[in-house]
């Protein structure tokens, strides 16, 4: 039985996790506490995305205890785990909002599939989310006329609908010009606060990073390479932490896909 | 094969959630069912046509013209109208239906779903699939009463056989429960297989614009030789002995 203290939201223990035998997470020890921010940062193919499906429990691991709010997620059942998600909000890449839905029907859908509330309260609650978010004018719009960080937005309101104790982002910044990027940034520590919730996001935006996060994970090979407080990234000397938050194009992570010699390959040999 | 048992079983254990809500699946057969009426009447208007002017070359040669309706009749609604029906429901719906829950998994739209705690297969899947099944017999009937009209106007209006002949001999010979009930049943058994090849193929598309474009066509090809050998099979079973 893993031990599990009442101040952690999620708990990972040893988790390990391969996608056929290409091995992504190797041995992770990861605590989030509730009402914290952390970001988890890392170069593509780390693993990431695949963490939060863990926390989320789209994904098993092969080995691990993965705790959230004192259950085991691995060993629920589906109507369990499902009990668990009404607690958990996820912001997916690109929204994922419902083609089919209009702006007010996407944000009402956890309402209406989850709650018995009248239409006339969930018609308000609705409204209440578009507008924390500035988009209770656009609820009459398709999600194929919102540009991207509107989508976002909307999707953001969807996910907080039900007000869950967990938020998980999956690289919520990514593909945003600046200007949406700081809404939605804004939106994530003013919303985490708000609503008491405890929020995990996967993202490479480095200044929104040290702007929202109590703390930065950064993954490496499977493993957490370090766990630290944001403003460290600036002033450690770290090669990988460096060529990432520098964005520098060789160094531990090669510029190079492995492969035969250049000079052997150039002449046929 | 394992693959698909095991969503066949899923499939069937949320279709008890799926039947209490029907508004979601009066949707799907609006979208599978309704919006296929006009490719089927047209079709099924077409085939009567063809069906009385190619029937009526043969019997005219034995004196029995005035067997034209029948013969377009038990051709339609024994075989033609469920057989052609589902092949025309998965070229129009069920291929729609595959892309249609193949971008929902590619956009993450179902994954959504599954972290807002409703069940994909329920809520996305079951629906879609049961539309199938209860459009399929009304198609198949609508497509052999379109028949019907075109073999008259062809047979009737056109080349001048006897109106009475045509109808009574329609009546006489065409048995509600040989005929009709079986060829409603075969709609059924095509609905089912057309509707689960179509969500399974929508539901295990690969994530890419090749990927879904592979998942459309196989739903056709898929469909549409499962329709011609459950028919083989169907009518092996119905009208095996009846002469």
């Amino acid at each position: 039985m893993t031990s599990f203290h009442e101040s952690e939201m999620i708990a990972l223990k040893d988790v390990r996790f391969s996608y056929a035998d290409r091995p992504i997470l190797n041995g992770i020890d990861l605590t989030v506490k509730r009402g914290e921010i952390i970001a988890i940062m890392g170069g593509s193919g780390g693993g990431k995305t695949t963490l939060l499906g863990l926390i989320a429990g789209r994904l098993k691991p092969q080995s691990g205890s993965v705790l959230v709010n004192g259950l085991e997620v691995p060993n629920l059942r589906q109507s369990e785990l499902y009990g668990l998600r009404r607690k958990i909000g996820m912001l997916f890449q690109f929204g994922a909002l419902f083609t089919d839905l209009n702006v007010f029907d996407n944000v009402a859908f956890p309402y209406r599939e989850q709650t018995n509330l009248p239409e006339e309260m969930i018609r308000t609650l609705v409204l209440l989310k578009l507008e924390a978010v500035g988009l209770r004018g656009a609820k009459d719009l398709m999600p194929a006329e919102l540009s991207g960080g509107m989508a976002r937005r909307v999707a953001l309101a969807r996910a907080v609908a039900l007000d869950p104790a967990v938020m998980l982002y999956d690289e919520p910044f990514t593909g945003l010009d600046p200007i949406s990027v700081g809404i939605i940034g804004r939106l994530i520590k003013r919303l985490n606060r708000a609503l008491g919730m405890t929020s995990v996001i996967v993202t490479h935006d480095l200044n929104e990073t040290l702007r929202l996060a109590d703390r930065v994970v950064v993954l490496s090979q499977g493993k957490i390479h370090r766990d630290m407080a944001p403003e460290e990234i600036r002033s450690t000397d770290d090669p990988f932490i460096r060529q990432f938050a520098d964005g520098l194009p060789d160094g531990p992570v090669p510029f190079h896909y492995p492969g035969r010699d250049y000079w052997s390959e150039l002449m046929g040999q | 094969m394992g693959l698909a048992a095991r969503f066949a079983g899923s499939l069937l254990v949320s279709l008890r959630i799926a039947l209490g809500r029907l508004s979601l699946i009066f949707r799907e057969v609006y979208f599978s069912g309704v919006r296929s009426l006009s490719i089927v009447a047209v079709s099924g208007l077409f085939v009567g046509m063809v069906l009385a002017v190619q029937g009526y070359e043969v019997l005219q040669r034995y004196g029995s013209a005035e067997s034209l309706g029948v013969i377009v009749a038990l051709s339609l609604v024994r075989e033609l109208g469920p057989v052609v029906t589902a092949l025309l429901f998965a070229g129009r719906a069920s291929s729609a239906v595959t892309a249609e829950i193949g971008l929902m998994r590619a956009t993450e739209q179902l994954a959504a779903m599954d972290m807002m705690a409703v069940d994909p297969m329920s809520r996305v899947v079951a629906p879609r699939f049961l539309a199938a099944i209860f459009s399929m017999p009304f198609l198949a009937a609508i497509f052999s009463t379109a028949g019907v009209i075109g073999a008259w106007i062809i047979g009737v209006k056109l080349i001048g056989i006897d109106d009475g002949a045509f109808w009574s001999q329609m009546q006489a010979n065409v048995d509600v429960r040989i005929d009709v009930l079986n060829g409603l049943l075969k709609s059924i058994v095509f609905g089912t297989a057309v509707g689960l090849i179509s969500v399974f193929e929508g539901y295990f598309a690969a994530p890419t614009a090749e990927g879904i474009a592979t998942a459309t066509t196989r739903t056709v090809v898929i469909s549409s030789l499962s329709v011609l050998l459950l028919d083989l099979l169907l009518t092996v079973m119905m009208f095996r002995g009846l002469s």
